[in-house]
């Protein structure tokens, strides 16, 4: 039985055998949303701490409503990285926070490597909520658990990420975890938004990851496509010229999506850029599992913090 | 007040003596060395099974007072030199106020000799605050004892001031030591640009920021005749340049430090900020090429750069912690673990980069055992084995990529000017 | 973990005229069978509620449905339990406002099992009663927890083990009392 781990801070640490293990939990849980009463009594008298250093409502909701539906005690902190030139630094706020006994801390921050050190210093378990451009692992997670709800399985599945890739912690994520699982991911983009050595991130795995020279090379045959969103910082950044072009080269419409198989399916992690990185059309067809990937998510979170605030010999 | 220090393999490269001989120190200069040297009236150290050679020269220390005592102090940062078998230190301006004029490099060499452990030799700004336009008043820094100019931490990136400060200093006999960094192009970066910034999703640096700079000061310095030396060099194409600007009798010196012989960029995955320095931790590759040009002798000189800073200044977010580590204490240990013990470069080779190297480089006294030279000693065990403890170090700054390492070769004694200015055995002098 | 075979309480045979008759006394008690719902906790239970059910169909002509509780989220003991169990589905085909319900478990012991897929069953409605069938009772109740059916009652120790083994999870069908070594 894999994942019996204090933390959850990337998806690179962990194995494929930890990952089935989380999504195999998530399927209990996502019968408990289903569920007239979505409660179940785990853990009572539990606290969880979302403590966000970016602005985020959907992710901050999603674990805030995991953890309400385990029948934990959800707080939410909005700290501003201005607090540390204030002069109190994430070691100090995360030490506060540990002295209030909390069993769990999901962390969404702007520098890398933040959520490992806070777990190095803190006993409270710790959740990766996005660190900088690093990684976003719940994200991974429930965009693999509605992967598996639709295919037959990771191993040999074509997977296309679209968009800003540099910039992109779920991409990196995403790539991990399907590269992991065995499946064959390539990526695309503006060539100013796709760093350098980007194909040598996995190392040895199971899967393959393979930088495309165009969006077309990219979708051609894929049975999943993942459409990362743009931002305009990006535009004025001289990444690329305009909303307009980006949406014109590398946009996803209807036309783009028949050069994927016929039963692909269309994944984003949200919000949505409608018109620019991805069409209404698409959003709103039969492919797209944008909304069921919000569903999941909250299953998926609520396997996570399951898994962590009651493992083993805790 | 006589000393000898009997049966050690006495390694002078400055002389080419390596042999197993008895050394004799009268009123703090060296006497004589030879075989079975007469004890009478000399108290007698038994230097059997160890290494006797000069004390070592740092080219490269941040001492950070005035103004950054809580970091280091002189006294303390000399401590940790002699701790480390380093004699002498060269010590870097970036302090508060900068140290671009004579009462600044006075206080220094005065807080140092109240210390009576290793001699300092400070290295002037070469412009006003290091801020990078006016020249400062480099001659008369050098009247009032130092030995070299760097805006180190900084770049000179106006080449046109660079290029005035080398004929400037060159009249005035000063070695212009340059930290080559192209702030543009490296701009926001906080480890090297590579397969593990990729990964991590921090900004890199790439090693051409560094390499911009060299060629540049390589060429300024055929223009101009300066004798330039560049620091911390930490990539392939710098040392490839180096090498070739030698050959072609440029004036042109460099000094590598022990971390980049030691380490790459994949000790970044962890986020230990530790591994945060500049220039970075580079590719596997430009370590390799790192050794080689140290044992081919393109680099003359290992220098720590040691940098300390506070343990809550480190304890931050990667992409917000300063950069710097300390190195004077785990310097001869790490050499020797990495280049000697790996077969990589000889013992000889190590002892020369810590003594007459870096001498010759900045035309210092020091770095040698010759007859009337200070007895300025390192006596070092090659083998000794011990694991880096922090917590144990002299400096006030904890902030080394290297704890909890298990390293080979240890200072067992320092002695300057024939004094015990650190012993093992008693851990104080 | 070594075992030392203590007692051979039931054989495939036992088991099956214990079913047998734990699925008559069922339906004695739910003439008519309204709104009966048989579900069993996982895991042996849920063979065990499949088997009766059989029973019920071949006595009545009529099959109740089954369902299949995972009580892991409701135990009051998760950190003791030793190696973290895993959750599994959870699977109720009607619904429970109203109905009858007939827990079904392999061995009633402590009751904590039992209490937890009360709660679990509270959860989703509203039932009119909630009976328990087990084919096992070994005593050392901890909790006011009472079989409604039962196929077998023993005296046992702490020290002992009731092992239901069926051919769903294991190779031979029986009822059989071990300690450990």
């Amino acid at each position: 039985m894999g994942f019996n781990q204090k933390d959850l801070l990337g998806i690179r640490e962990i194995s494929a055998e930890d990952i089935t293990t989380i999504l195999d939990t998530a399927e209990s849980f996502k019968e408990v949303s289903r569920r007239a009463i979505k409660k179940v009594p785990t853990l009572r008298g539990k606290t969880v701490i979302n403590l966000f250093f970016e602005p985020s409502t959907r992710t901050r909701t999603s674990f805030e409503i995991a953890a309400k539906r385990l029948s934990a005690d959800a707080v939410n902190i909005s700290a501003s990285t201005s607090s540390v030139t204030k002069g109190e630094t994430l070691i100090d706020t995360a030490r506060n926070l540990e002295a209030m006994g909390p069993d769990a801390i999901v962390i969404r921050h702007p520098s890398p490597g933040a959520p490992h050190q806070l777990a190095r210093l803190i006993g409270a378990s710790v959740i990766n909520g996005g660190d900088g451009a690093h990684e976003h692992p719940t994200q991974a997670l429930l965009d693999a658990f509605t992967i598996r709800g639709h295919k037959a399985g990771f191993a040999g599945l074509q997977v296309a990420i679209i968009g800003d890739i540099a910039h992109s912690r779920v991409a990196r994520s995403n790539v991990h975890l399907l590269t992991k699982m065995g499946a064959h991911v390539r990526v695309a983009g503006p060539r100013t938004l796709i760093p350098p050595y980007y194909e040598q991130i996995t190392g040895e795995s199971e899967g393959s990851l393979t930088v495309c020279d165009s969006v077309d090379d990219a979708l051609s045959s894929a049975d999943v496509v993942m459409m990362l969103r743009i931002q305009r910082e990006r535009m004025t950044a001289a990444f690329f010229p305009s909303l307009k072009e980006y949406s014109i080269q590398y946009g996803l419409t209807l036309r783009r999506l028949r050069l994927a198989a016929p039963d692909c399916i269309v994944l984003h992690p949200g919000p949505i850029n409608r018109g620019v990185e991805i069409s209404s059309e698409v959003v709103d067809s039969a492919s797209s599992l944008i909304l069921d990937q919000v569903t999941n998510g909250v299953a998926v979170r609520m396997a996570i913090l399951f898994l962590l605030v009651e493992r083993e010999g805790h | 007040m006589k000393r000898l220090l009997k049966g050690g393999r006495i390694i002078d490269p400055s002389q080419h003596i390596d042999k197993t001989a008895d050394l004799l120190i009268e009123a703090g200069r060296v006497k004589a060395i030879g075989p079975n040297l007469p004890a009478e009236g000399a108290s007698v150290f038994d230097a059997s099974g160890l290494v006797v050679a000069p004390g070592f020269i740092d080219l490269h220390v941040h001492l950070r007072e005035p103004g950054e005592e809580y970091k280091e102090t002189i006294a303390s940062g000399v401590a940790a030199a002699v701790a480390g078998g380093f004699t002498s230190v060269c010590a870097m301006p970036n302090t508060r106020p900068v140290n671009d004029n004579a009462s600044v490099t006075r206080f220094m060499i005065e807080k140092a000799n109240e210390a009576r452990l290793a001699g300092l030799f400070p290295v002037g700004a070469i412009t006003r605050a290091s801020e990078g336009s006016e020249l400062a008043d480099m001659a008369e820094m050098k009247d009032a004892g130092a030995v070299a100019v760097s805006d180190d931490g900084r770049p000179v990136m106006d080449a046109q001031v660079m290029r005035h400060a080398m004929e400037y200093a060159r009249d005035h006999g000063l070695v212009i030591v340059d930290h080559c960094q192209e702030l543009n192009l490296s701009a926001g970066g906080v480890m090297n640009e590579g397969r593990y910034s990729t990964l991590l999703g921090l900004k890199g640096m790439h090693a051409a920021a560094e390499e911009s700079h060299v060629a540049r000061d390589i060429m300024l310095a055929k223009l101009t005749g300066a004798r330039v030396h560049i620091a911390h060099v930490s990539t392939t194409a710098s040392v490839e340049m180096v090498r070739r600007a030698k050959q072609e009798g440029a004036p042109v010196t460099c000094e590598v430090t022990p971390h980049h012989l030691a380490l790459t960029d994949a000790a970044v995955v962890g986020f230990d900020t530790n591994t945060k320095m500049s220039p970075p931790l580079r590719s596997e590759e430009d370590r390799l090429q790192l050794i080689r040009a140290l044992a081919d002798g393109t680099i003359e000189a290992i220098a720590t750069d040691h940098a300390p800073h506070h343990l809550d200044e480190k304890m931050l977010e990667y992409d917000r912690a300063p950069f710097g580590v300390i190195g004077l204490e785990t310097a001869l240990g790490v050499a020797l673990t990495v280049l000697y013990h790996t077969g990589l470069a000889p013992l000889v080779r190590v002892v020369e980069a810590l003594t007459i190297g870096p001498a010759q480089a900045f035309a210092l006294r020091g770095g040698t055992l010759a007859v009337g030279a200070p007895a300025d000693i390192t006596v070092f065990d090659p083998d000794r084995e011990w694991v880096v403890d922090p917590k144990r170090f002299r400096s006030k700054s904890r902030n080394t990529p290297f704890s909890g390492w298990r390293l080979r070769g240890a200072v067992v004694a320092t002695l300057v000017s024939g004094r015990d200015a650190y012993n093992a055995e008693s851990r104080a002098a | 973990m070594e075992f030392k075979h203590k007692a051979h309480i039931m054989d495939a045979a036992g088991i099956s005229r214990a079913l047998s008759r734990l699925a008559s006394q069922i339906v004695e008690q739910n003439v008519g069978m309204t709104d009966l719902l048989l579900v069993g906790i996982r895991r042996r239970g849920v063979p065990l509620a499949e088997r009766i059910a059989e029973r019920i169909e071949h006595l009545e002509g009529q099959r109740p449905p089954t369902g299949q509780l995972d009580i892991t989220l409701y135990r009051d003991d998760l950190s003791t339990v030793g190696p973290r169990p895993v959750v599994n589905r959870t699977d109720i085909p009607v619904d429970v406002t109203d109905s009858t319900i007939v827990l079904v478990d392999d061995v009633l012991y402590t009751g904590r099992t039992v209490r937890a897929a009360l709660d679990e069953l509270v959860d989703f409605g509203r039932p009119r009663k909630v009976e328990l069938a087990v084919l096992i009772d070994r005593g050392h109740r901890e909790l006011p927890i009472q079989a409604d059916y039962v196929g077998k009652r023993l005296q046992t120790t702490a020290a002992e083990i009731v092992k239901v083994m069926l051919k769903d999870y294991d190779e031979e069908e029986q009822v059989i009392v071990v300690e450990n070594e």
